[in-house]
């Protein structure tokens, strides 16, 4: 069973008298411990495609099943824990609370997951010390750099050891060095077995992915694994995937250097 | 998410948001500080009147009758009663001495007058004549000294009981007792001060009186006084064979033929009480309205901040909704919020209100009490102001669709 299956899924948008097809029925299925790319042209339908594989909206048509539980048809207080559990997302604005500190932020996942106090406090900290912010717990946003702030985010999608990390254009507020440095660490997270999705309109970024999944108006382009297409149909119907599979681990990444 | 860590959650959240809005935050409350100002200050004069105005049934008596020759309340041309025989201290004696279902009886008969202690004055002072038995009958009790002894009534003698008001005022850092002052052109010893009584309905100033012997007040004060008389009934629960009683002696007494209606009055306090639940009922009333205005007009002030608040964050709520927070976190949050505020505005209405309950209590006439329960409901009426002006915004934040939240700015 695919951690990710979607059956021609479709999103539109309804302004006035214009309808915005955003999405017009994708469907793919992406296994557990992949590392993919979803790349395309702006207005493709990349994040409207990423807002629904991480339960933040619903479709207008088609399926959506994310551990077997199919999500296209859920209640807002479903969908709320499904993010909380399943989901941890890496935004480009990085999406950090400005008035609390690094520690907080990190937090908030196991503060809506109904964590004790002491536990999550411990939980947060390791998971910021793992993206090599050790000592910058008490900094809030403001005081911190961009790459920073992104690890910080890193950190709290961690926190919560979800199924998927969702990236949204993660390097898009970045310098190219510090854009790398987020990138290694997708690697290694990764390596350790995490599925990630990561957003992308840039070449460079997309090809640290396996998988590059490309999108045009809506619909699906191409998807190839390594430079080699899949189609559908091979990708359904033969057991194992294309990818090598890690034993999926909610392991803690190790620290990167900044 | 538990209850009690929702809340401490929310409480986390909704004071950084208020230490970042000082400015805002205060003077939003200001409407909800008058309010509960209002609530406060209401509450303690409901009290105040409905303590003095026990104290003042208690001091009439439930079980004490005052006989006179006008009713109380009557609609009747009050010519009617001009030509009734006054009473007469013999009277007074004749009853003691024949009733068997009263436990003390005095005349007593009172005027207003000017009482001057150096050069202290005080006017419109109520003077009243009393025997060694009024203290009971009037269920009065002294803060100093001693009541008038049976002696004290039968020798004439020129003694006097101060009302709190007269003793505070005369004697602000000495015992007055032993002291002498002068009512009209009389000079009396003090022998005893009475406990504050407070103001009668807010008009009639208890604590502004004198007490002397009821034969004294003759000699001295009003050579042909306007005596009542009154009686204590024996047993409170058989107070209406007391009444028949009284009048069965009375129209002998007073050789009022059978038949013919009686020529004098019984009265009772329940006229008073009749008078009160009116006059209570009336002034509760528009306390209400005057409270609940306010109540309203900050409780829109706070409804509005709540918007501004809700709208700021929208992006926050976005980011919160995308961590996992369900509408109920996200909904008590805001509510926390909103309730904090008013909790901290009710706060700051009692350390207003309560100084001004004392100042009225010391430098007036009113007896103004503030009390425990009276803080209790206005701390219980801001949070509620609170929640139900923060419910309208909270819920639209509860309700935001998550991309559209974080989309915002
Ligand atoms: N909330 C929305 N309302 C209306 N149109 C939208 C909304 N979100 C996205 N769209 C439209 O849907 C299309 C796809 O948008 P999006 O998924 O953001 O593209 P990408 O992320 O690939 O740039 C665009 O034409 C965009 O204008
Ligand atoms: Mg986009």
């Amino acid at each position: 069973m695919p951690l990710i299956r979607i059956q021609n899924l479709a999103r539109r948008y309804v302004m006035g008298a214009d309808t915005v097809h955003a999405l017009r029925g994708v469907s793919l299925d992406i296994e557990r411990g992949e590392y993919v790319a979803i790349m395309g042209p702006s207005g493709s339908g990349k994040s409207t495609l990423m807002n629904l594989v991480g339960c933040l909206d619903s479709p207008s048509d088609g399926h959506y099943e994310l551990n077997g539980k199919d999500v296209s048809r859920m209640t807002d207080n479903a969908l709320a824990d499904i993010r909380n559990i399943e989901i941890g997302f890496v935004f480009q604005s990085f999406n950090l609370l400005p008035r609390s500190d690094a520690l907080h932020n990190v937090e908030l996942p196991l503060v809506y997951a109904g964590v004790p106090r002491s536990v999550r406090r411990e939980r947060a900290r390791t998971a910021l010390a793992n993206v090599g912010l050790a000592d910058r717990m008490h900094h809030r946003p403001n005081e911190l750099s961009g790459g920073q702030r992104q690890r910080v985010a890193i950190a709290r999608a961690l926190v919560n050891t979800p199924s998927i990390i969702l990236a949204d254009e993660p390097t898009g507020n970045l310098d190219s060095r510090t854009g790398e440095d987020i990138l290694n660490l997708f690697e290694i997270l990764s390596r350790k077995g995490n599925t990630i999705i990561v957003v992308t309109h840039e070449e460079e970024v997309a090809q640290h992915a396996r998988r590059i999944i490309r999108l045009r108006d809506g619909l699906v382009a191409q998807d190839a694994v390594n430079g080699n297409p899949r189609t559908v149909a091979a990708r359904t119907e033969s057991g194992p995937p294309a990818e090598p599979m890690h034993a999926p681990s909610g392991g803690v990444p190790p620290v990167i250097a900044t | 998410m538990t209850f009690p860590a929702e809340i401490r959650e929310s409480t986390v959240i909704a004071l950084q948001a208020l230490k970042a809005n000082k400015l805002r935050s205060g003077l939003t409350t200001l409407g909800v500080v008058v309010g509960i100002v209002t609530v406060t200050l209401m509450a303690t004069a409901m009290n105040g009147i409905n303590s003095s105005f026990r104290k003042s049934i208690s001091s009439m008596g439930a079980d004490v009758l005052h006989v006179g020759r006008f009713p109380w309340a009557s609609f009747e041309d009050p010519r009617v009663y001009r030509n009734r025989r006054e009473f007469s201290l013999q009277d007074a004696r004749d009853l003691e001495n024949t009733m068997t279902t009263a436990s003390a009886v005095a005349p007593k008969a009172d005027d207003k007058g000017t009482v001057t202690y150096g050069l202290r004055r005080a006017t419109d002072v109520w003077i009243n004549g009393n025997t060694e038995q009024s203290l009971v009958i009037r269920g009065l009790s002294l803060t100093q000294g001693r009541w008038f002894s049976q002696t004290d009534v039968s020798a004439d003698r020129r003694v006097c009981v101060l009302g709190a008001f007269l003793a505070d005022g005369f004697f602000p850092h000495e015992s007055p007792v032993g002291k002498r002052v002068r009512v009209n052109d009389t000079t009396y010893e003090v022998i005893g001060v009475l406990e504050k009584l407070g103001s009668f309905l807010g008009a009639w100033d208890q604590d502004n009186q004198i007490a002397i012997p009821i034969s004294t007040f003759k000699s001295s004060q009003s050579p042909t006084p306007n005596y009542e008389i009154t009686i204590k009934a024996r047993d409170p629960s058989e107070l209406q064979e007391t009444i028949e009683e009284t009048r069965a002696i009375l129209r002998r007494l007073r050789k009022v033929p059978p038949g013919t209606p009686d020529d004098f009055a019984i009265n009772q306090q329940d006229v008073f009480v009749q008078f009160f639940l009116i006059f209570g009922g009336t002034i509760g009333a528009v306390g209400l309205f005057i409270t609940g205005l306010a109540l309203v007009v900050g409780g829109i002030g706070i409804m509005n901040i709540m918007f501004v608040s809700v709208a700021e964050r929208t992006k926050e709520i976005g980011i919160r909704k995308a961590l996992g927070a369900k509408r109920r976190a996200v909904l008590s949050q805001f509510l926390v919020e909103a309730a904090t505020i008013t909790l901290g505005a009710g706060l700051l209405g009692i350390g207003i209100a309560w100084p001004v309950t004392l100042a009225i209590d010391r430098y007036t006439s009113f007896a103004a009490q503030m009390s425990w329960w009276i803080v209790a409901l206005a701390l219980f009426v801001s949070v509620l102001t609170g929640v139900v002006a923060g419910f309208i915004p909270a819920l639209r934040a509860a309700r935001m669709n998550p991309v559209d939240a974080l989309r915002a700015e």
